[in-house]
């Protein structure tokens, strides 16, 4: 077996099953001890009354769906979930495309706009959580205090439920938007510096040279940048948590939070868990939209 | 996913300008500069004010009305308290550790399945790989119920193995990391076959070497989720001293109340290691992100 690369015999193909599953074995063990058996674990747990205290109605078939589907609570975190995410996504996706615009002009110093824009997406949440709350702070905050500078009067950011989802938006769009910042950057310096000369010999001017070429060149990122920014505002928890705690009265409250707190503060896991799966299962149609959309593309 | 679109995992160096860059000044780059100068300003904002608050004593950060230079002067106290009471230094203890094993972890399971995916004609290679791409769908959120009761079934929780063991699985590094093999020329392996080379020691000595920007990448990806991940670590631990710098910070408002300048310095001081580590690889961290980033997120 020298060459079990060349040669197809039998005790080649022997030799390369022996090995290829060797070498995915650790992560095998992984993915089905922690990943595969969960899942599975989690959609069996879904159709029981297991409970954090241990007692356990047993199987109750899909009474736990039939209740989430008809609870109020799981129907306003969902709807805050989606709020959140087409509030969140648009901001992070246009401010994202402007900056990168902006510094992608040639602007001297390249290190310290991407130092600036993306240094808040290092910072864990808990940090970026402490900083807002005490800018939102009603009596103290720095927020309210340069607003009363311009003659806007004071926001009630953490109290009115109106208000209360776009104070995280805010600190989500600080906190995240450098990220899609530089997948921006890097496709607009994808773009083939040809397009722009025979542009500007042509007497495009800028704007013209950034609507014309490099924004149709940009078409495949931005819809990549879109579902990405879908799909992770979908999951938001951290900062909601941690910022409002889902209120004032559930206005914030995410799909995420109301998981954990059915859950860990309720001790109800196979509820917990079917509210899960409900979430999994529009994660799901999501990701599948966008596998059609791009099989369509490519076609 | 969104990675089956990366067609070339490592992209060009983002230093470079443009060359139609370089010509003179022009109105334009000098609006360019001030526009990005004036969201910069905003963009510190939040780090400034954090940073004014943590040096200002206790009883001036909880006065109205604001003052932006402390009447009273600048004062360290708030960091030296929060350093001697001690947690902030263990908790980064405990990331340091927790983040280092995910990473090391991370990395040889997934470069030696990536390596065989690559290379390795082996049955039901294409069934695997469905599976490991399939999987990248699948939110973390809805394994934190199932993932809590297989780690009280194992008397996990409250030890570093149940922060460390379920996030050593990311199929999307897998996907990156067998996309970059499958770019490495097959002659240097073939030969090294021929010449009686074990699978093992060809992987060490041949595509290993060749592999570095791309396994750096998916370190520094790793890593970074690692030292940032809030929702698992504050599930599977409880115990103050076995806390990640995240989890940790969330406990101190109620632990300090209204201890404001405090509250600030510990944020501050919890922001620093990331920040000096970017300052000091910028480079590797924007490529790692963008090469990386589209596959993990």
């Amino acid at each position: 077996m020298s060459s079990s690369v060349i040669v197809r015999g039998s005790v080649a193909s022997r030799a390369n099953n022996l090995h290829g599953w060797a070498f995915c074995a650790p992560f095998i063990f992984f993915f089905l001890a922690f990943l595969v058996w969960p899942i599975i674990h989690g959609l069996i747990m879904s159709f029981t009354g297991q409970t954090l205290t241990g007692a356990n109605s047993g199987f109750v078939g899909f009474a736990n769906y039939a209740e989430a589907f008809s609870d109020p609570d799981m129907w306003s975190s969902l709807g805050n979930t989606l709020y959140f995410t087409v509030a969140s996504t648009i901001p992070l996706v246009l401010v994202a495309l402007a900056m990168a615009a902006l510094v992608n002009m040639g602007l001297p110093a390249q290190w310290l706009w991407r130092l600036s824009f993306f240094a808040p997406f290092l910072l864990a949440s808990t940090v970026v959580s402490l900083f807002f709350t005490w800018m939102y702070n009603p009596q103290l905050g720095l927020f309210n205090e340069l607003l009363g500078f311009v003659g806007i009067g004071p926001i009630p950011w953490l109290n009115d439920p109106s208000v209360a989802m776009w104070t995280i938006v805010i600190a989500t769009v600080w906190w995240t938007v450098g990220f899609n910042f530089l997948l921006y950057l890097a496709a607009m310096q994808n773009v083939p510096a040809q397009h722009y000369e025979a542009a500007s010999l042509d007497g495009a001017g800028r704007w013209r040279q950034f609507f014309s070429i490099t924004l149709p060149q940009l078409g495949p990122t931005t819809v990549l940048i879109v579902i990405l920014q879908i799909l992770a505002s979908l999951k938001v928890f951290d900062q909601i948590y941690q910022i409002t705690g889902g209120g004032p009265g559930g206005a914030t409250r995410s799909i995420v939070q109301y998981v954990f707190e059915t859950g860990f503060t309720g001790y109800r896991l196979g509820y917990s868990a079917a509210i899960s799966f409900i979430f999994f299962a529009l994660i799901l149609l999501i990701s599948i939209g966008q596998i059609f959309s791009n099989r369509n593309r490519s076609a | 996913m969104a990675t089956i679109t990366l067609e070339n995992p490592v992209k060009p160096d983002l230093e470079e300008p443009r060359p139609e860059n370089k010509k003179k000044v022009s109105p334009a780059i000098v609006i360019g500069t001030v526009v990005a100068s004036l969201v910069a300003v905003l963009w510190l904002i939040p780090f400034a004010w954090a940073a004014i608050t943590s040096l200002k004593r206790e009883t001036e950060a909880a006065a109205t009305p604001i003052t932006f230079y402390p009447e009273s002067g600048f004062t360290l106290d708030a960091f030296v308290s929060v350093l001697r009471a001690g947690n902030l230094p263990m908790w980064t203890w405990n990331s340091l550790i927790t983040s280092a094993a995910i990473t090391a972890v991370t990395l040889v399971i997934s470069a030696l399945c990536g390596y065989a995916l690559s290379r390795i004609d082996f049955k039901g290679r294409r069934m695997l790989m469905t599976i490991v791409i399939g999987s990248i769908i699948i939110p973390p959120p809805v394994l934190i119920i199932p993932l809590f009761y297989q780690m009280l079934a194992l008397n996990l929780i409250d030890t570093y193995w149940a922060i460390i063991l379920p996030q050593v699985i990311h199929p999307a590094m897998v996907f990156v990391l067998k996309k970059f093999f499958d770019q490495i020329p097959r002659e240097l392996e073939e030969a090294a076959l021929m010449d009686g080379a074990g699978r093992i020691r060809i992987f060490v000595q041949i595509v290993l070497p060749l592999s570095r920007p791309i396994m750096a990448a998916v370190a520094i990806f790793v890593f970074i989720g690692a030292w940032n991940n809030f929702l698992w670590p504050f599930i599977a631990t409880n115990e103050s001293t076995l806390l990640t710098l995240p989890v940790g910070l969330q406990t101190i408002e109620s632990a300090y109340g209204i201890q404001y300048a405090q509250n600030m310095a510990s944020a501050l001081l919890a922001a620093f290691p990331l920040i000096v580590v970017f300052l000091f690889f910028q480079r590797q961290i924007i490529k790692g992100v963008s090469t990386t980033g589209l596959a993990g997120t």
